[in-house]
């Protein structure tokens, strides 16, 4: 009666391990997307100016964000005056206050008096937006400033 | 004939290359680091004493809406800027600079420490411009000081700059503090914009 006949051997199969490079890849995949480095999505044109006297601005927690531009082209309903953006929205002059405040409370107090100013200002924007800018940092005593710049000559670049 | 199976191949170790890549990937990417040009504001309080500069210890900045740049009463080209302002901060009028290797004009500035350079922009005036007189300045006081600290201590100013902010610097960083303060003293940028 062979077909009753008895598995041959107690041997255990070997795992087939063949799946295990897409699982991996699939982690893969999933940490690339879902990784955020979280930076604001702009709603402004941000064509940084050159400059090549330039000082790194590491230590990126200690660092707040205005940005100034164009309203990009998805946004024309603001106009073609340049803008401020602070996180993702417009803002206005007078919201600088509000920000400045709101970031140094998120930090640690003895951080407070390290924080920078990032001014990323679109380089054809006007500098009267920007002294207005400057005065209300002034006034919130937020004095350490930086212009932040591409790497490059100034030189030729019109 | 008996249907023979084509032997399977191992993917074993596919794992792993993926791991390796992976890190390889994880290790190599780097994230891009902003770098601008720092200035600090000056503070809301107004002191209530005049302080008098001598016109000849002041070197004028205009930039006009049109983007057109007036050095001391002269139109000028921002190509030439910092040479003028180099020449300004070195010019050593009063012989108190023993450092100064400028023309010692009595009409330009006494000294470095009493040399201010005054930037004075219009609302209209392009971010882009502003930006680029800015570098220019900058760049004046720290080809100066570059100067200084190669004739002093053999090492540029931005060299030793660079080593004070490196980790893994090996040498003594309380005495080059001492020495870029020096250099600082020797050569202090001061740059004023009126508002």
């Amino acid at each position: 009666m062979s077909k009753f006949k008895k598995k041959k051997g107690g041997e255990i199969p070997a795992v087939n391990t063949a799946a295990l490079p897409d699982i991996v890849f699939m982690l893969l995949f999933f940490f690339m997307v879902a990784t955020v480095m979280r930076q604001n999505t702009l709603k402004i044109q941000n064509n940084l100016p050159f400059a090549d006297q330039v000082e790194k601005l590491d230590k990126k927690d200690l660092v707040m964000y205005i940005y100034a531009g164009k309203p990009s082209a998805n946004y024309k309903q603001y106009g073609t005056e340049a803008k401020i953006q602070l996180n993702d929205d417009f803002a206005d002059v007078k919201d600088i206050a509000a920000f400045i405040a709101q970031e140094r409370a998120s930090k640690r107090e003895e951080l407070i008096p390290f924080l920078t100013t990032a001014l990323k200002v679109d380089s054809d924007a006007n500098m009267g937006l920007i002294g207005d800018i400057k005065q209300e940092l002034r006034k919130v005593n937020a004095l350490k400033i930086n212009y932040t710049t591409k790497k490059g000559s100034v030189f030729g670049r019109n | 004939m008996a249907k023979r199976a084509a032997p399977e191949v191992n993917a074993g170790s596919m794992a792993d290359i993926a791991f390796l890549l992976l890190i390889f990937f994880l290790v190599t990417t780097t994230i891009e680091v902003d770098s601008g040009i720092n200035r600090k504001l000056p503070p809301m309080e107004e002191s209530d004493e005049d302080v008098i500069i001598k016109q000849k210890n002041i070197f004028t900045v205009l930039l006009n809406g049109k983007d057109q740049l007036l050095v001391e009463d002269n139109i000028m080209e921002l190509k030439d800027l910092r040479k003028a302002a180099k020449e300004f901060l070195d010019n050593g009028g009063d012989g108190t600079c023993s450092y100064c290797r400028g023309k010692k004009d009595p009409s330009s500035s006494d000294n470095p420490d009493k040399a201010i350079i005054s930037l004075k922009n219009e609302r209209e005036t392009s971010y882009k411009t502003y930006i680029a007189v800015q570098n220019e300045l900058v760049a004046a006081y720290n080809e100066l000081r570059d100067a200084r600290a190669q004739a002093l201590y053999g090492q540029s100013f931005t060299e030793m700059q660079a080593n004070y902010k490196d980790v893994n610097w090996p040498g003594n960083k309380e005495k080059l503090k001492e020495k870029i303060d020096q250099i600082k003293l020797d050569y202090p940028q001061k740059l004023s914009e009126v508002q």
